[in-house]
């Protein structure tokens, strides 16, 4: 029924919300004595990974082995990806190996789809460049729907760096998609221009929005972008797009705070923040086994 | 010399005639012409043009020979109705001294298929520091008049006016890469709507439009000539269309793919359609072929960039930028720019219309005049020296990238059909095409 | 998910690929011929329900499982008699068996059902597993394979509204609605109320509108 996931606009309403209640079902594996599923035995997954990424990368990879799938993993390090080989030679070599799923992280945004024409496999994109990253998003919405019961609705603020994230553009398709009201809220230079087709509101003023959301979630801005004249400097950034103790405690009681990971203290998030009960971020990591298991039952437990 | 008798023809489109070409020059237009022991050419119903010219090409040669070399591609320029073709400077060494133009010219006067007009690096190495020999090569035997960065842009204003100032000197002619690299810096396509959606770092049409106003200010200040490579936005029209009002000496071209293409094929982040400047939006190509049609964007030229399957068959970012166009140039032109009627209804609609003489002026006589080359881009006629193409107009005809006699494949069009066929060319009286097929 | 980028065909969101993997069969009846009524199935859980509280010893530490779709309304209804008739409170759960099927490859990808056990558990208990019809027996060995992840049952027995016979493999069932003898060209369909609208066994000749819908189970 699916092919591959590249872009969290690839889902329509229906197939998301699959996604999400299969995820629902593959939860209750990791409560489970045994934590192991037999449906994809015999299928082969190869993790293709041209960023670091330990945290994603274990997580696909324990979301192919709960579900009895072989793991290959294909890293930057110590293969002939290093060595200058091109995507597309090594897309004939995973080819011939019989990969059936090739989950590809990688700095150049759209390395999944150029990856996705030349093997026979599924592609699954798990973020590709400054463009999409749609497992993290199936996994944000996953969060959101534990919590607070539905999207169809929600009001989520995403606020930092949009325009290097592609956690931001899975989600603000995704959330869309699935009916919730995403407001991006970012400084106007880290924010792209043709923001405005998205399906999405923007603000530059975190304080206007923050009274008025079920979910705020942060992403990461690097301290680099400072050098490159995105912002002054860290500590006028987290002055006014920083979420501290005083902002948090302006949120409305059942609104919760999200982070894709991996956090900087003090910078976009305050770490009492971060630790608080309203704070999703661990929950964030075990929802991403599950997704990305519903993911990889959805694109190989069928007929190929 | 031999003699060639075109039967026939129809001269930009108008009614029927005989053309006599004998010892390099057309000796004689009229029905029934002919000429002793002349080759008989059956050319019914093609339309005759000047020989087309291109003043933006990347022949390649020296240095990235694998993908093309001065004769591959002016085999590809002669198939493409070419006679002949202006070759950027960003070879490998860098054309920035009399020694390689020269070779550069000779290369082309050996292969044989067309004229190749060397065109001068305006900085030593592109490298946008100092000033290269330029008279040394104005004055060389490739005796160049344009002078290009291009692939870089003149981006130091004052090393920019003393560029135009000081080819003055022997009537030569700045052709600007307009791209300001600051506001470019890793820049992938066009910024806009595509780009913030694919995650593609944008190349702002700001960073064309801002070069372009300075340098029709500096072209007016210092009295110069200033020609402007690759127009690609509106807001670039509006700028010339001002600076021409005001009487400042620029000139424009425009190429054949922003004509026809636009950003929203980057989302198959297939790299055949990355180039710079950027496929832009429709409002762009629009606003283009206006400027086309009313001269305010004076030419076509095809900034034919050949490149190998490596550098093309990669990630998106990884890849060159640049496309083939030598072959497909005449195509897109009619298919995009010529009056359906005289196409037999095979173009796109659209109000931004030209005749036959206007395909003629746009990519061969006007093009002719801002190189300086003499001999070409004049319409077939008693004495002229014969650089002629035989079209075929009702002719369509689909692109096949296995088809191109380019060393390169990256083509933008592959699969797309398109009207004209280019049946024959002839080069000072020689045919370099017959039947479609290149003579050497 | 999709896409061969530039739009190409197999590149767009499939619409209905939920509302196709959550179908079943075709309600359209068809050349169906009614086997039982309502009446008829009410009476055959009843017998059931008494066959499990006699073989069972009353039902105690005893746990009825229905495997989706319709063995989940069957095990409802099999712990209401139970009830009924002696007072006991049989836990029921739900156990899909999608994720242990053997045949997955064979079909478009189908949608997970919710397992749900009864707070207490299969640890130690007898389990019934409760499915309409019982053919190949394919479904029966998913099932004990997922059984055997979830816990460990002290016994394991298996219930069914209808036996149609042509196993693939050494199982059988505890408690038999219906035997019905059917010919391979046939199909077997069972209604019921909680999931249809309607009780009613049916069986079809064979004929191509009784070819299963994609993600239905031919039975």
């Amino acid at each position: 029924m699916i092919t591959h996931l590249l872009s969290a606009a690839d889902l329509d309403r229906s197939t998301a919300t699959l996604v999400l209640d299969t995820a629902t079902e593959m939860a209750t594996v990791a409560g489970r004595e045994v934590k192991k599923l037999p449906t994809l035995r015999g299928r082969t997954v190869v993790n293709l990974f041209y960023e670091d990424s330990t945290r994603t990368r274990t997580s696909f990879e324990v979301a192919a082995k709960r579900l009895s799938a072989d793991v290959i993993n294909f890293s930057a390090k110590g293969s002939s990806v290093s060595k200058g080989e091109s995507l597309k030679d090594t897309a004939l070599t995973l080819q011939a190996m019989g990969a059936d799923a090739v989950v590809i992280r990688h700095s150049a945004s759209g390395a999944p789809h150029r990856l996705a024409r030349w093997v026979d496999g599924s592609v699954v994109n798990a973020g590709d460049g400054t463009h999409e990253h749609p497992t993290q998003a199936l996994l944000d919405a996953y969060t959101m729907r534990s919590r607070l019961g539905t999207l169809e609705g929600l009001r989520v603020a995403i606020v930092g760096d949009v325009l290097h994230s592609r956690v931001a553009r899975s989600n603000v398709l995704l959330l869309a998609t699935l009916g919730a009201k995403v407001t991006l809220v970012s400084p106007p230079t880290l924010l792209p221009v043709g923001v405005g087709a998205w399906p999405c509101a923007v603000s530059y003023d975190l304080d206007a929005v923050l009274g008025d959301v079920d979910v705020v979630m942060m992403l990461r801005v690097q301290r680099e972008r400072m050098n490159d004249s995105y912002f002054p400097s860290a500590r006028e950034y987290a002055r006014r797009y920083g979420l501290d103790v005083a902002r948090a405690a302006r949120l409305p009681e059942h609104a919760i705070v999200m982070h894709p990971g991996p956090m900087n203290r003090g910078m976009e998030i305050a770490p009492e923040v971060a630790d608080s009960a309203r704070a999703t971020i661990v929950e964030q990591v075990a929802n991403g086994v599950s997704v990305r298991m519903a993911v990889l039952y959805l694109l190989l437990g069928g007929k190929s | 010399m031999s003699s060639f008798v075109l039967t026939g023809a129809r001269i930009l489109g108008a009614a029927k005639t005989d053309i006599v070409i004998t010892d390099g020059v057309v000796a004689e237009v009229a029905p029934g012409a002919s000429a002793p022991g002349a080759t008989r050419i059956d050319a019914d119903g093609l339309v005759a043009l000047p020989g087309l010219v291109d003043l933006h090409t990347h022949l390649r040669e020296p240095g990235r020979e694998d993908a093309e070399t001065v004769e591959s591609g002016s085999r590809a320029a002669a198939l493409g109705g070419y006679t002949a073709v202006c070759a950027m400077a960003n070879t490998d060494p860098v054309a920035d001294t009399a020694g390689v133009v020269e070779q550069v010219y000779r290369l082309g006067r050996d292969a044989g298929l067309a004229h190749v007009q060397p065109i001068g690096a305006v900085t030593v190495g592109l490298a946008g520091e100092r000033l290269a020999e330029l008279g040394a090569m104005a004055d060389s035997a490739a005796a160049v008049r344009i002078f290009s960065d291009d692939g870089h842009c003149v981006s130091d204003p004052r090393l920019m006016r003393r560029a135009l100032e000081y080819v003055k000197a022997f009537d030569g002619v700045i052709a600007q890469h307009a791209e300001e690299p600051r506001l470019t810096a890793g820049a992938q396509m066009h910024e806009g709507e595509w780009s913030a959606r694919l995650g593609l770092t944008g190349w702002p049409a700001v960073a064309e439009e801002a070069i372009i106003a300075r340098d029709v200010l500096l072209a007016e200040h210092v009295g110069a000539r200033l020609h402007i490579c690759h127009v690609s936005t509106a807001g670039s029209v509006e700028i010339l269309r001002w600076a021409k009002a005001r009487g400042i000496r620029v000139t424009a071209e425009v190429t054949p793919h922003h004509l026809l293409l636009t950003d929203a094929l980057a989302e198959s982040y297939d790299p055949v359609f990355k180039v710079n400047p950027p496929l832009r939006t429709d409002a762009d190509v629009a606003a283009l072929r206006a400027a086309l049609a009313d001269g305010v964007v004076d030419v076509v030229a095809t900034d034919h960039a050949p490149h190998t399957v490596e550098d093309k068959e990669c990630e998106w970012p990884y890849a060159r930028p640049g496309m083939l166009g030598l072959q497909t140039a005449l195509p897109v032109v009619l298919h995009t720019m010529l009056d359906p009627a005289l196409l037999d209804g095979g173009g796109e609609p659209g109000p931004a219309r030209l005749d036959w003489d206007g395909v003629a002026e746009r990519m061969s006589r006007r093009p002719a005049r801002i190189a300086g080359l003499a001999g070409h881009g004049r319409d077939p006629a008693p004495g002229v020296p014969a650089n002629l193409t035989l079209v075929d107009p009702a002719a369509r005809v689909t692109v096949d990238g296995g088809e191109i006699a380019s060393r390169s494949r990256n083509t933008p069009y592959a699969g797309r059909t398109l009207p004209g066929r280019v049946v024959a060319t002839f080069l000072a009286g020689a045919p370099t095409v017959l039947d479609g097929k290149a003579q050497r | 998910m999709t896409a061969p980028p530039a739009g190409l065909p197999e590149g767009r969101p499939d619409h209905d690929a939920a509302n196709r993997l959550k179908s079943t069969e075709a309600a359209d009846p068809g050349n169906h011929r009614p086997i039982l009524t309502g009446s008829d199935l009410a009476r055959i859980t009843a017998r059931i329900a008494h066959q499990i509280l006699e073989k069972t010893r009353g039902a105690t530490d005893t746990v009825l499982l229905g495997i989706p779709t319709r063995g989940v309304p069957l095990a409802a209804r099999l712990a209401d008699r139970i009830a009924a008739f002696e007072g006991v409170q049989v836990p029921v759960g739900t156990l899909d068996v999608t994720l242990y099927r053997d045949d997955l490859r064979l079909q478009r990808t189908r949608a997970v059902g919710p397992t749900d056990l009864p707070p207490g558990g299969i640890d130690g208990k007898r389990v019934i597993l409760a499915d309409d019809v019982l053919f190949s027996g394919r479904t029966v060995r998913a099932a004990l394979d997922a059984l055997n992840d979830l816990g460990r049952p002290s016994q394991v027995q298996l219930a069914v509204l209808v036996d149609r016979g042509h196993r693939q493999l050494p199982i059988r069932a505890d408690y038999v609605g219906k035997n019905l003898p059917t010919s391979l060209a046939e199909s077997v369909r069972v209604l019921l109320r909680e999931v249809d609208g309607a009780d009613a066994v049916l069986l079809a000749g064979p004929s191509e509108d009784t070819a299963p819908a994609a993600g239905g189970e031919r039975r």
